[in-house]
Protein backbone atom coordinates (compact mmCIF):
# COMPACT_ATOMS: atom_id res chain seq x y z
CA UNK A 1 0.00 0.00 0.00
CA UNK A 2 1.07 3.55 -0.60
CA UNK A 3 3.07 5.04 2.27
CA UNK A 4 1.66 7.61 4.64
CA UNK A 5 3.14 11.03 3.99
CA UNK A 6 3.38 10.44 0.23
CA UNK A 7 1.69 12.92 -2.06
CA UNK A 8 -1.45 11.16 -3.31
CA UNK A 9 -0.96 10.34 -7.01
CA UNK A 10 -3.33 12.48 -9.02
CA UNK A 11 -5.70 10.78 -11.43
CA UNK A 12 -8.62 11.52 -13.71
CA UNK A 13 -11.31 8.87 -14.01
CA UNK A 14 -14.88 8.87 -15.25
CA UNK A 15 -17.70 8.59 -12.73
CA UNK A 16 -21.02 6.75 -13.01
CA UNK A 17 -22.43 9.55 -15.18
CA UNK A 18 -19.43 9.56 -17.49
CA UNK A 19 -18.11 12.81 -16.05
CA UNK A 20 -14.37 13.20 -15.56
CA UNK A 21 -13.30 13.48 -11.94
CA UNK A 22 -9.76 14.35 -10.85
CA UNK A 23 -8.33 13.87 -7.38
CA UNK A 24 -6.79 17.33 -7.61
CA UNK A 25 -10.32 18.70 -7.97
CA UNK A 26 -10.89 17.79 -4.33
CA UNK A 27 -7.95 19.87 -3.09
CA UNK A 28 -9.04 21.78 0.01
CA UNK A 29 -11.18 18.89 1.21
CA UNK A 30 -10.28 15.57 2.75
CA UNK A 31 -11.00 12.63 0.44
CA UNK A 32 -11.50 9.03 1.43
CA UNK A 33 -10.73 6.73 -1.49
CA UNK A 34 -12.57 3.46 -1.12
CA UNK A 35 -11.02 0.84 -3.39
CA UNK A 36 -13.18 -2.24 -3.79
CA UNK A 37 -13.08 -5.33 -6.03
CA UNK A 38 -16.22 -5.20 -8.15
CA UNK A 39 -19.73 -3.89 -8.44
CA UNK A 40 -22.38 -6.56 -7.81
CA UNK A 41 -19.88 -9.02 -6.35
CA UNK A 42 -21.49 -12.17 -4.98
CA UNK A 43 -19.89 -11.51 -1.60
CA UNK A 44 -22.81 -10.14 0.32
CA UNK A 45 -21.18 -6.84 1.14
CA UNK A 46 -22.83 -3.85 2.70
CA UNK A 47 -19.68 -1.74 2.54
CA UNK A 48 -20.95 1.13 0.41
CA UNK A 49 -24.39 0.98 2.02
CA UNK A 50 -22.83 1.34 5.46
CA UNK A 51 -20.64 4.23 4.33
CA UNK A 52 -23.69 5.87 2.73
CA UNK A 53 -25.42 5.69 6.11
CA UNK A 54 -22.62 7.76 7.71
CA UNK A 55 -22.06 10.16 4.80
CA UNK A 56 -23.69 13.08 6.69
CA UNK A 57 -21.22 12.57 9.53
CA UNK A 58 -18.34 12.36 7.06
CA UNK A 59 -19.46 15.55 5.36
CA UNK A 60 -19.55 17.24 8.77
CA UNK A 61 -15.89 16.32 9.13
CA UNK A 62 -15.04 17.71 5.72
CA UNK A 63 -14.53 14.32 4.08
CA UNK A 64 -15.62 13.45 0.55
CA UNK A 65 -16.17 9.77 -0.13
CA UNK A 66 -15.15 8.28 -3.50
CA UNK A 67 -15.48 4.64 -4.52
CA UNK A 68 -13.09 3.16 -7.10
CA UNK A 69 -13.20 -0.20 -8.85
CA UNK A 70 -12.19 -1.56 -12.25
CA UNK A 71 -15.82 -1.59 -13.44
CA UNK A 72 -16.98 0.56 -16.33
CA UNK A 73 -19.18 3.63 -15.84
CA UNK A 74 -22.35 1.80 -16.91
CA UNK A 75 -21.87 -0.87 -14.24
CA UNK A 76 -21.21 1.91 -11.70
CA UNK A 77 -24.45 3.66 -12.65
CA UNK A 78 -26.47 0.48 -12.25
CA UNK A 79 -24.71 -0.41 -9.01
CA UNK A 80 -25.29 3.04 -7.56
CA UNK A 81 -28.98 2.80 -8.40
CA UNK A 82 -29.31 -0.74 -7.09
CA UNK A 83 -27.76 0.21 -3.77
CA UNK A 84 -29.56 3.51 -3.56
CA UNK A 85 -26.32 5.32 -2.80
CA UNK A 86 -25.11 8.75 -3.84
CA UNK A 87 -21.41 8.05 -3.45
CA UNK A 88 -19.38 8.93 -6.53
CA UNK A 89 -18.06 5.74 -8.13
CA UNK A 90 -15.05 6.04 -10.41
CA UNK A 91 -14.15 3.65 -13.23
CA UNK A 92 -10.52 2.52 -12.97
CA UNK A 93 -11.22 0.82 -16.24
CA UNK A 94 -8.62 1.73 -18.86
CA UNK A 95 -5.78 1.11 -18.34
CA UNK A 96 -7.32 -1.46 -16.04
CA UNK A 97 -6.52 -0.89 -12.40
CA UNK A 98 -3.94 1.82 -13.11
CA UNK A 99 -5.05 4.00 -10.20
CA UNK A 100 -5.39 1.01 -7.85
CA UNK A 101 -1.83 0.06 -8.84
CA UNK A 102 -0.57 3.58 -8.10
CA UNK A 103 -1.98 3.26 -4.59
CA UNK A 104 -0.73 -0.28 -4.04
CA UNK A 105 -4.25 -1.70 -3.94
CA UNK A 106 -4.27 -3.85 -7.07
CA UNK A 107 -4.39 -7.60 -6.80
CA UNK A 108 -3.05 -10.01 -9.44
CA UNK A 109 -6.58 -11.41 -9.54
CA UNK A 110 -7.50 -8.45 -11.73
CA UNK A 111 -9.20 -6.12 -9.30
CA UNK A 112 -8.50 -3.96 -6.29
CA UNK A 113 -8.42 -5.23 -2.75
CA UNK A 114 -10.72 -3.55 -0.26
CA UNK A 115 -8.54 -0.69 0.90
CA UNK A 116 -9.08 2.82 2.19
CA UNK A 117 -6.83 5.81 1.57
CA UNK A 118 -7.42 9.11 3.36
CA UNK A 119 -6.00 12.12 1.49
CA UNK A 120 -5.80 15.43 3.33
CA UNK A 121 -6.69 18.92 2.10
CA UNK A 122 -3.19 19.37 0.67
CA UNK A 123 -3.27 16.15 -1.34
CA UNK A 124 -1.13 14.07 1.03
CA UNK A 125 -1.86 10.48 2.05
CA UNK A 126 -2.43 10.60 5.83
CA UNK A 127 -3.93 7.20 6.55
CA UNK A 128 -4.46 3.88 4.83
CA UNK A 129 -6.23 0.64 5.63
CA UNK A 130 -5.76 -2.66 3.88
CA UNK A 131 -8.25 -5.50 4.35
CA UNK A 132 -6.70 -8.91 5.04
CA UNK A 133 -8.66 -10.18 2.04
CA UNK A 134 -11.21 -8.83 -0.48
CA UNK A 135 -14.04 -10.51 1.42
CA UNK A 136 -13.64 -8.29 4.48
CA UNK A 137 -14.01 -4.56 4.81
CA UNK A 138 -13.51 -2.00 7.58
CA UNK A 139 -16.59 -0.77 9.39
CA UNK A 140 -17.57 2.87 9.69
CA UNK A 141 -15.95 3.00 13.12
CA UNK A 142 -12.51 2.39 11.60
CA UNK A 143 -12.92 5.46 9.41
CA UNK A 144 -13.97 7.67 12.31
CA UNK A 145 -11.12 6.38 14.47
CA UNK A 146 -8.75 7.43 11.69
CA UNK A 147 -10.36 10.86 11.37
CA UNK A 148 -9.96 11.41 15.09
CA UNK A 149 -6.34 10.41 14.76
CA UNK A 150 -5.60 12.81 11.95
CA UNK A 151 -7.76 15.68 13.23
CA UNK A 152 -5.87 18.96 13.07
CA UNK B 1 -23.01 11.34 16.44
CA UNK B 2 -19.70 9.90 17.63
CA UNK B 3 -18.89 6.96 15.41
CA UNK B 4 -15.45 6.03 16.70
CA UNK B 5 -14.92 2.45 17.83
CA UNK B 6 -16.64 1.33 21.01
CA UNK B 7 -17.45 -2.15 22.30
CA UNK B 8 -20.93 -3.53 21.71
CA UNK B 9 -22.87 -2.27 24.75
CA UNK B 10 -24.17 -4.77 27.30
CA UNK B 11 -27.93 -5.20 27.59
CA UNK B 12 -29.94 -2.35 29.06
CA UNK B 13 -33.51 -2.49 30.40
CA UNK B 14 -35.15 -1.29 27.20
CA UNK B 15 -33.36 -3.79 24.95
CA UNK B 16 -35.78 -6.24 23.32
CA UNK B 17 -34.95 -9.73 24.58
CA UNK B 18 -36.78 -13.00 23.99
CA UNK B 19 -35.97 -16.48 25.20
CA UNK B 20 -33.74 -17.92 27.85
CA UNK B 21 -30.26 -19.30 27.91
CA UNK B 22 -27.08 -18.14 26.26
CA UNK B 23 -27.32 -14.40 25.65
CA UNK B 24 -26.98 -13.29 22.04
CA UNK B 25 -27.30 -9.80 20.59
CA UNK B 26 -28.40 -9.57 16.98
CA UNK B 27 -28.09 -6.42 14.90
CA UNK B 28 -30.64 -6.89 12.15
CA UNK B 29 -32.26 -5.00 9.30
CA UNK B 30 -35.99 -5.62 8.86
CA UNK B 31 -35.61 -5.08 5.13
CA UNK B 32 -32.79 -7.59 4.70
CA UNK B 33 -33.47 -11.03 3.22
CA UNK B 34 -30.44 -12.58 4.92
CA UNK B 35 -31.79 -11.42 8.26
CA UNK B 36 -35.20 -12.89 7.50
CA UNK B 37 -33.61 -16.27 6.85
CA UNK B 38 -31.36 -16.04 9.90
CA UNK B 39 -34.19 -14.90 12.16
CA UNK B 40 -36.15 -18.09 11.70
CA UNK B 41 -33.09 -20.10 12.64
CA UNK B 42 -32.16 -17.88 15.60
CA UNK B 43 -35.70 -17.88 16.96
CA UNK B 44 -35.55 -21.67 17.19
CA UNK B 45 -32.38 -21.66 19.30
CA UNK B 46 -32.44 -22.14 23.07
CA UNK B 47 -30.97 -18.69 23.65
CA UNK B 48 -31.92 -15.29 24.97
CA UNK B 49 -31.92 -13.22 21.79
CA UNK B 50 -31.72 -9.43 21.96
CA UNK B 51 -32.83 -7.66 18.77
CA UNK B 52 -31.07 -4.41 17.97
CA UNK B 53 -32.09 -2.16 15.10
CA UNK B 54 -29.74 -1.84 12.13
CA UNK B 55 -31.68 -0.42 9.18
CA UNK B 56 -29.58 0.42 6.12
CA UNK B 57 -31.92 2.97 4.59
CA UNK B 58 -30.13 3.35 1.26
CA UNK B 59 -30.25 -0.38 0.60
CA UNK B 60 -33.70 -0.98 2.08
CA UNK B 61 -35.71 2.25 1.87
CA UNK B 62 -38.69 0.77 3.69
CA UNK B 63 -36.56 -0.50 6.59
CA UNK B 64 -36.57 2.59 8.83
CA UNK B 65 -40.38 2.65 8.79
CA UNK B 66 -40.48 -1.06 9.68
CA UNK B 67 -38.10 -0.58 12.59
CA UNK B 68 -40.23 2.33 13.83
CA UNK B 69 -43.30 0.12 13.50
CA UNK B 70 -41.63 -2.63 15.54
CA UNK B 71 -40.67 -0.12 18.26
CA UNK B 72 -44.19 1.28 18.31
CA UNK B 73 -45.65 -2.23 18.58
CA UNK B 74 -43.15 -2.86 21.36
CA UNK B 75 -44.56 0.04 23.33
CA UNK B 76 -47.79 -1.95 23.44
CA UNK B 77 -46.08 -5.23 24.24
CA UNK B 78 -45.96 -6.72 20.73
CA UNK B 79 -42.37 -6.13 19.64
CA UNK B 80 -41.43 -9.70 18.72
CA UNK B 81 -44.85 -10.47 17.22
CA UNK B 82 -44.24 -7.57 14.86
CA UNK B 83 -40.64 -8.55 14.07
CA UNK B 84 -41.58 -12.20 13.47
CA UNK B 85 -44.39 -11.14 11.19
CA UNK B 86 -42.35 -8.58 9.24
CA UNK B 87 -39.72 -11.22 8.51
CA UNK B 88 -42.27 -13.92 7.75
CA UNK B 89 -44.19 -11.82 5.24
CA UNK B 90 -41.62 -9.55 3.64
CA UNK B 91 -43.86 -8.72 0.73
CA UNK B 92 -46.54 -7.23 2.96
CA UNK B 93 -44.94 -4.18 4.53
CA UNK B 94 -46.93 -1.22 3.26
CA UNK B 95 -48.95 0.84 5.71
CA UNK B 96 -52.20 -1.13 5.24
CA UNK B 97 -50.27 -4.31 6.05
CA UNK B 98 -48.86 -2.69 9.18
CA UNK B 99 -52.37 -1.65 10.24
CA UNK B 100 -53.63 -5.17 9.66
CA UNK B 101 -50.85 -6.52 11.84
CA UNK B 102 -51.54 -3.95 14.57
CA UNK B 103 -55.15 -5.04 14.64
CA UNK B 104 -54.19 -8.69 14.60
CA UNK B 105 -51.95 -8.14 17.62
CA UNK B 106 -54.71 -6.29 19.45
CA UNK B 107 -52.94 -2.94 19.45
CA UNK B 108 -54.51 0.49 19.81
CA UNK B 109 -54.13 1.49 16.17
CA UNK B 110 -54.23 5.24 16.72
CA UNK B 111 -51.53 5.01 19.34
CA UNK B 112 -49.45 2.72 17.11
CA UNK B 113 -49.73 5.21 14.26
CA UNK B 114 -48.75 8.07 16.54
CA UNK B 115 -45.89 6.29 18.28
CA UNK B 116 -44.16 5.07 15.14
CA UNK B 117 -43.75 8.65 13.94
CA UNK B 118 -42.27 10.11 17.13
CA UNK B 119 -38.80 11.53 17.54
CA UNK B 120 -38.44 9.25 20.55
CA UNK B 121 -38.93 6.08 18.51
CA UNK B 122 -36.60 7.37 15.81
CA UNK B 123 -33.95 8.09 18.45
CA UNK B 124 -34.37 4.62 19.94
CA UNK B 125 -33.76 2.99 16.55
CA UNK B 126 -30.82 5.28 15.82
CA UNK B 127 -29.29 4.42 19.19
CA UNK B 128 -28.95 0.78 18.16
CA UNK B 129 -27.72 1.69 14.68
CA UNK B 130 -25.05 3.89 16.21
CA UNK B 131 -23.92 1.24 18.71
CA UNK B 132 -23.67 -1.27 15.88
CA UNK B 133 -21.63 1.06 13.68
CA UNK B 134 -19.31 1.86 16.59
CA UNK B 135 -19.00 -1.83 17.39
CA UNK B 136 -17.83 -2.60 13.87
CA UNK B 137 -20.95 -4.13 12.36
CA UNK B 138 -20.26 -4.49 8.63
CA UNK B 139 -23.30 -6.45 7.52
CA UNK B 140 -26.51 -7.94 8.79
CA UNK B 141 -27.35 -10.01 10.60
CA UNK B 142 -24.48 -9.41 13.03
CA UNK B 143 -24.57 -11.71 16.04
CA UNK B 144 -22.60 -11.09 19.22
CA UNK B 145 -22.38 -12.91 22.50
CA UNK B 146 -23.91 -10.79 25.21
CA UNK B 147 -21.10 -8.73 26.68
CA UNK B 148 -20.93 -8.43 30.42
CA UNK B 149 -20.13 -5.13 32.07
CA UNK B 150 -16.87 -4.76 33.96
Amino acid sequence: MIEIGTPAPDFTLRDQDGEEVSLSGYRGSKVLLVFYPMDFSPVCSDQLSIYQEVTPQLTEKGVELVGISVDHVYAHKAFQEKLGIETTLLADFEPKGEVARAYGSYLDLGFANRTLVLVDEDGKVVWTYESPNPGEFPGANVIFDALTGVAA
Amino acid sequence: MDLTSAPIPPLVPDDHVRGEGEGLIVYADLGCPRCAAAWAELAARPAAIAFRHFPLASKHPRAPALHAAAEAAGRQGAFFEMVDSLYAERGRVDDPHLWERAERFGLDLERFERDRRTEEVDARVRRDLESGLRGGVTGTPAVFSEPHPG
